[in-house]
C-alpha cells in the first residue's frame, strides 16, 4: 500500500510547493519510490521548483480524462530513479478534477508499487484543496509564524477532521505541523510568534521547523529542491523533517539566534 | 506611578498580542465548527439583537451546545460591558 501524504495550509505562499518538492526528493533519496502530484490546476508550479518544466508533455487532468495514461504523464526525476512528478494542467479548469478521477490515479500509483504519494495542495479550501486532502493518510500542515497563516491552518485542521475519507470512516488522518519561514532573531525580539506559541494554539504534533533562508529562493531559481543544498540551514532542516517523518528521533535545530563567529571566539559562546 | 514602574510597563510585544488574539479567535471558530450548522448564524443574530441595546464585542458572546444527561443544552454566555465605564 502507498502512503498518501497531503501538504496543505489553507493560506497561499507559505511554502507548500517548496515543502512538497523537498519532501518528495528526500523520501526518494532515502530509497522510497515516490510520486509527487501538483493539485494546483491552472497554476502549475511544482514542475519549476523540481526543475522539470521543459519535460512536461501530459498532465494530471490528461490522465483523469483518459487523454493519456499515467506512464506517459509521469516525469522521471533526473536526479533520482525513485522519484516521479505528475504536473498539474496549466490550461484546464479546476472542474476537470473529479473525485473518481483522483481516486483512480492514486489507485494506479499504488498498484505500480509507489511507497509514498505526496499531494501538493493549492491554497484555499475549494475543490483542488479538498481533493488533495480527501484520500490522504497523513497531512503535513505548513504554517508560517504569522496570524493569518495560523488561523487558516486551524481551519484546514477542521476540514482534515471532517471532510476526508478517513474522517468519514471514523478514522483519523495523522497530522504533522511543519513551521516554515521561521526567523529566530525576530522571535527573540518579540515580533514573531514563537514555535511554542503556535504549538500551544494549534495543538498538533510538530514535525519540523524550517528557518527563513535565502537559499530557498536560490534553489527555486535553479530548479533544484532546497533539500539538495546540504550547506543551507533550510536544506538541513528539511532533511531532519524527512527523517522524523520516517520515524527517526532527530532534535530540532536552527531555533536559536546564531551567534556571531567573532563573538563566539572572543567569549567562547 | 514611580519612575521604575514606567520602565516596567512597556507596551506588550506584538507576538504576545498575536498569540492572545489567535487564542480567542480560534477558540470561537472551533466551537462554531463543532456544533450544528446554524450555530454561527444564531450567534450573529443574538449579537445583533443585543447590540440594539448595548454595545458588545464579538468575544463577549459565547454560544455552546452541550449535553446534560440525555438533553441537548444550548448554553448562552453574554458578558455585558461595565456600566460605570460607559
Ligand atoms: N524557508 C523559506 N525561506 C525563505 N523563503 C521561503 C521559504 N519557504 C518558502 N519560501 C518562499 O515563499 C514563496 C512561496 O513558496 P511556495 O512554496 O510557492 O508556497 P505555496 O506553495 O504555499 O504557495 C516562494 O517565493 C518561496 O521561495
Ligand atoms: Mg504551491
Amino acid at each position: 500500500m502507498s502512503r498518501i501524504v497531503v501538504v496543505t495550509s489553507g493560506k497561499g505562499g507559505v511554502g507548500k510547493t517548496t515543502t512538497s518538492a523537498a519532501f518528495a526528493t528526500g523520501l526518494a533519496l532515502k530509497g522510497y519510490k515516490t510520486a509527487v502530484i501538483d493539485f494546483d490546476v491552472g497554476l502549475r508550479n511544482l514542475d519549476l521548483i523540481m526543475g522539470c518544466e521543459r519535460r512536461v508533455v501530459y498532465d494530471f487532468i490528461n490522465v483523469i480524462s483518459g487523454e493519456a495514461n499515467l506512464k506517459q504523464a509521469l516525469i522521471k526525476d533526473k536526479r533520482s530513479d525513485n522519484l516521479f512528478i505528475l504536473p498539474a494542467s496549466q490550461t484546464r479548469d479546476k472542474d476537470a478534477l473529479t473525485q473518481e478521477g483522483v481516486e483512480r490515479v492514486l489507485k494506479d500509483l499504488t498498484e505500480d508499487g509507489f511507497d509514498f504519494i505526496v499531494c501538493d495542495s493549492p491554497a484555499g479550501i475549494e475543490r483542488g484543496a479538498a481533493l488533495a486532502m480527501y484520500f490522504a493518510d497523513d497531512a503535513v500542515i505548513v504554517t508560517n509564524p504569522e496570524v493569518s497563516s495560523v488561523r487558516d491552518s486551524d481551519r484546514i485542521l477542521g476540514l482534515l477532521q471532517s471532510r476526508t475519507r478517513k474522517a468519514e470512516r471514523g478514522e483519523s488522518i495523522r497530522e504533522h505541523l511543519l513551521i516554515t519561514r521561521y526567523s529566530p532573531a525576530r522571535v527573540a525580539s518579540g515580533d514573531m510568534l514563537a514555535m511554542e506559541d503556535i504549538l500551544e494554539i494549534l495543538a498538533v504534533p510538530l514535525i519540523g521547523v524550517i528557518p527563513e533562508s535565502g537559499s530557498v529562493l536560490q534553489a527555486s531559481n535553479s530548479g533544484v529542491p532546497v533539500i539538495l543544498d546540504k550547506e543551507s540551514t533550510a536544506g538541513q532542516a528539511y532533511d531532519d523533517f524527512v527523517r522524523r517523518f520516517l520515524g527517526e528521533t532527530v532534535p530540532h535545530r536552527f531555533l536559536e539566534v546564531e551567534k556571531k563567529g567573532l563573538f563566539k571566539r572572543l567569549f567562547g559562546g | 506611578m514611580g519612575i521604575f514602574d514606567y520602565f516596567r510597563t512597556s507596551k506588550p510585544k506584538t507576538a504576545q498580542v498575536a498569540k492572545e488574539r489567535l487564542q480567542i479567535l480560534i477558540k470561537h471558530e472551533r466551537i462554531d465548527r463543532s456544533g450544528p450548522d446554524f450555530l454561527p448564524q444564531l450567534r450573529n443574530d443574538i449579537m445583533e439583537v443585543i447590540r440594539k441595546y448595548v454595545q458588545i464585542d464579538e468575544k463577549d458572546v459565547n454560544v455552546q451546545l452541550g449535553r446534560v444527561n440525555n438533553y441537548e443544552v444550548l448554553e448562552l454566555n453574554i458578558t455585558l460591558p461595565d456600566r460605570t465605564a460607559q
